[in-house]
Parts: structure tokens; sequence; C-alpha cells
């Protein structure tokens, strides 16, 4: 190992320009995200495999819904990509991210906290229109006609901000209260049982009698406020209401309970 | 303009506690720029507690902290560009690269350093692509003192630089904070060797359980004071031999009124300045 000419280490200290900084975080954290597998498997290859084997096994099996198979799967499909990110992906990085000091390592740098919540949300709706481009291609591929007109893109749009907010606050929440391992193990649970049983991807109507309760759950009211947008041009309204609540439930537990080491 | 002529670190009785526990208990020190200060004691002395509250990470319970000549937590936003931190352990992203996570440090400051002149000084192009928590223990210390250097500092807090590191690695970093120290930069360190205390640091702050129990330069601690007499002799003595050394000491003492303290065998370190002090050996 060399040495260096006398003269190197003379202080010059500063912070880069605030925008420099939320730009190379948000960066850094999307690149992280997309690097990890698992995550991937996560964000895009079970909603893929959701779409596709949803449409196909609706049609073997002779399933009906109100509509047509594609165009009510698909808005629920974008629908779980927004749980899948803003939640188990949020929940285990941050989870992760107190494990290894790495929070505590930014709040000693020119970072202000703040600079590093912009950064994750950045990189979270990176990550999310990247899921929604692959999702609707797909939808597209399967025969997706979305209807809603513009109304119900906006909807759909003001449904994921909102649903993001609820999701990731309830992330941050349980990444910061738990055990980074407990975390990964609850995140990934959490989603496949509200994939399964929790009305994001099949409307609460297909569950019986009993589906009306899922309305009141972030995942079911979600699912529901995409679906009104994208095949009727509506807001349902009861499911903005929902998300609202989880927001504000979500974001006084985290903002009470987490704890950054 | 920064105030330049408030010292590097102002801790004037500072007082803190876990629950019931004091980990810091009235501490005062001063530390000038352009030294290497090392705070030196056993685990649990208080000297993390003590750094955190100096970065800020910890508000102070009792007494005054100013660094740089300002408040680590009133003041924080003003005071992180200019000073580098480098954490007992961890620091990183668990899947990061090591490069990748100081180029990412580097660039929330101004003016960072070369990132490949510092990874090349510490070594850290061995670790390629390892994600952060496949690296070993030594390296993820370098990783950790790269990046409380890479935004050129003009005071740096290192938090037990060198444990669990090799001799090698050890010696670039000791290295390292020399070539820091001529260049202007003042460094406080956290140590609980006695070695690296001696080698390295201009002055020397010992505490324990939370106080300040002794200051001063390392040769200062460990020269003879005229109230001190050492006694060298040119062979090992065998354990009567030192028995009858210290009975005729003690007739000298009683016929002429000299009250000894203690007689010590071997030549005096910071070690023994410890154990003087405090009754008890400094590393468990």
């Amino acid at each position: 190992m060399s040495t260096v000419t006398p003269g190197t280490f003379t202080p010059a200290p500063g912070a880069a320009p605030l925008a420099q900084q939320v730009r190379a975080q948000a960066a850094m954290e999307t690149k992280l995200l997309l690097r990890n597998g698992e995550q991937l498997l996560i964000a895009l290859v079970i909603p893929v495999l959701a779409l596709v084997g949803g449409v196909v096994g609706a049609e073997r099996l002779g399933l009906t819904f109100d509509h047509r198979v594609v165009d009510v799967l698909t808005p629920g499909v974008l629908a779980l990509g927004v749980l899948s990110t803003s939640f188990t992906s949020l929940a285990i990085a941050t989870g992760f991210e107190r494990r290894y000091g790495l929070i505590k390592r930014l709040g000693a740098s020119p970072l202000p906290r703040f600079g590093l919540l912009l950064g994750k949300v950045i990189a979270l709706f990176g990550v999310m229109a990247l899921q929604a481009i692959v999702i609707s291609a797909v939808g597209f591929a399967l025969g997706w006609r979305p209807h809603g007109g513009l109304v119900g893109v906006v909807v759909a749009v003001a449904g994921a901000f909102l649903g993001t907010l609820a999701f990731a606050s309830l992330g941050l929440f349980m990444a910061g209260t738990l055990r980074a391992e407990a975390t990964l193990a609850a995140a990934n649970l959490i989603y496949l049982l509200l994939m399964m049983g929790g009305g994001v991807v099949l409307p609460h109507s297909s569950y019986g009698g009993g589906g009306g309760v899922l309305r009141l759950l972030p995942s079911g009211a979600l699912g529901d406020v995409m679906r009104s947008g994208l095949i009727d041009g509506q807001c349902d309204a009861l499911g903005m209401f929902v998300l609202v609540f989880w927001a504000i439930a979500g974001s006084l537990l985290a903002g009470r309970f987490f704890k950054w080491e | 303009m920064p105030d330049t002529s408030a010292p590097a670190v102002e801790i004037a009785g500072l007082v803190m506690r876990y629950g019931d526990k004091v980990a810091v208990d009235g501490l005062s020190l001063t530390v000038e720029r352009g030294s290497i200060t090392a705070v030196l004691g056993p685990n649990g002395a208080g000297k993390t507690t003590t750094l955190e509250t100096c970065e800020g990470f910890r508000k102070p319970q009792g007494g005054r902290v100013r660094v740089l000549g300002l408040d680590p937590v009133a003041q924080r936003r003003e005071l992180l560009p200019r000073i580098g931190v480098m954490l007992q352990s961890g620091g990183a992203w668990s899947g990061v690269r090591a490069e990748e996570m100081l180029r990412h440090v580097a660039k929330l400051h101004a003016d960072p350093l070369p990132v490949d002149m510092l990874v090349e000084r510490l070594g850290l192009g061995d670790c390629g692509k390892t994600p952060y928590r496949r690296l070993s223990g030594g390296q993820q210390q370098r990783l950790g003192l790269a990046m409380a250097v890479v935004g050129r500092p003009e005071l740096v807090f290192v938090d037990e630089p060198t444990a669990g590191m090799d001799p090698a690695a050890r010696r670039t970093t000791w290295e390292l904070l020399q070539e820091l120290r001529t260049d202007g930069v003042t460094i406080v360190l956290t140590t609980h060797y006695l070695d690296e205390a001696e080698r390295l640091a201009d002055m020397v702050h010992i505490i324990d359980r939370g106080t300040l129990i002794a200051s001063g330069s390392p040769e200062e601690l460990t020269r003879g004071s005229s109230a001190t007499v050492r006694l060298v002799v040119d062979r090992e003595l065998e354990p009567s031999a030192s028995d009858a050394l210290r009975a005729s000491i003690s007739d000298w003492s009683a016929a002429h009124g000299v009250d000894v303290q203690s007689i010590s065998f071997g030549s005096r370190t910071l070690e023994d300045v410890f154990l003087h002090l405090t009754g008890r050996e400094l590393e468990s």
C-alpha cells in the first residue's frame, strides 16, 4: 500500500447540494432494490405469474366475473405491485438497514433525514412505475382493455399514492419494531396471505358472504379503488376513505414506535 | 466563516444515564485542533456514549458539549458536513459493495477525496463484488474509516478503529491516521488498546466508570515524576531477592520517614498507569 503526498487530506469539508444528495440516495436505493433477487421475485415475477395464471386458469376452469377476466385481474395485479414494493420490499430493506447501522451512518453524513426519506420515496415510485409498465404490458398482451378513460387513470394513480402511504407506513412500523429476520418472514407471509385472501387481486365479491370485511383492509380497499377506476371510471369512495384511515393509523404507529437503531 | 479558534471538542461536566445506570459521570475534557487524542478506557467506561454525544446522536443529560464551537444537537446540520464519523461497527447496506458504498458517501460531500486513492490506500480493492454483510470484520472497519474521511473533514471521530483487525491492517490504519494529522485533521479516537494510544496519540484521556481519571501525553503519563523513584536492575530478580529489596527499602523509608506508596517491577507503561489509578487491569 502506497503512501500519499502530504496535503492530500487537508480539510475541505462541505455538503453536496441537497438535490445531488437526494439524487444519489434515490439512485442507490433503486439499484439495491432491483439488485436483490428476492425483491425482484416479489415485485415482478409473482405479479406477472398471478396475472397470466389467473387469466389462463379462469378460462380453463370457466370462472366468470362481472366483466372480462383480464379487465378485472389487471387492476388487481397493479394493486398487488403497490403492496409488494411499498410494504414488503420497503419493510425488508429497512429492517436490514437498521440491523447493519446504515441509517445511523447516514445520520452522521451531510444527508438530512428528510433527504433520506425523499430518496426512499423516489426509489419506491421508480420501482412501482417499472412494475406498472411491465404489468400493463402483460395485461395488454392478454387483451386488457381499460375503461374509465382519463378519470380512471387519475383514480388509479391517486389510489396507488394513498396505498403507498398506507402500506409504507405500516411496513416501516413493522421494520422499525421487529428484528430484521422477523420482518423478513412476516413481510413475505403477509404479502402471500393478502395476495390470496386480501381482496387485492380478486374482488371481495369472489370471497362469498364474508368478503365485505375485506373492503376494510388496505389491500382490499386498494384493489377496489383500482378496479373502480380502471373498469368503470368511478371512484370507490369507501376504498379511498379506508386507505386514508390506514395511512394515518400507520403513520401514527410508525412515528410512535419506529426505532432508528 | 466557521469559528476556527474554538477547540475541536469541549466537554464540560457531561452526564449521561441509561435508566438508573450512569454511563458518563461529570466528564470534562478539551481536544485541541490538529492533534490525535485517544480516549482510553475499559469496555463500558463510557467512551462510545461520549463520542456519540459529540456526534449529536445523543443529547447531553447534564453538562455541555461543543464541537468545533457548535452545539452537536442544535447545530447538527451545520456541524455534520465538517466532521467524519467512524462507527464502532456497521454502517452500510447489507448488499452493497465496499467501493460502491464509499462512492455513495463521497457524493454526499461537496469536495470529496478521490475514491480510487482511498480504496487503494486502505486495500479495499480486495473486497471486489463481495456484499457488505460478507466482508471480514477488518474490511468492514477499513470501509468505515474510509467513509469517515472521504468528505475531507476537519475533525474525525473514530470508535475503536482497529478492533478485530489483523496486524497489517492495523499498521495501515495507524499510518493513515498519522497522515491525516500531518495534514491538519484533528482525530479523536476511542480505544482499549494501550499500544494504540501510546503509539498514536498526542494526548491521552483515561476514563473509567464515566469519569476522567488522568490526562496527558503518553510521555507525561508514563514518565516518572519527582515523587516516583524507578529502580532499574540488570537482571531478573528471584522472588526472595525482590523480597529482600523490598525489606531494605522498607527499612530505609522507615529510617527516613518516607512513605513508599507502591513498588513496581518492570518498566512503567500506560497499563501501569491505569492499574495504579484504578487498581484494575485495563484489558479483560
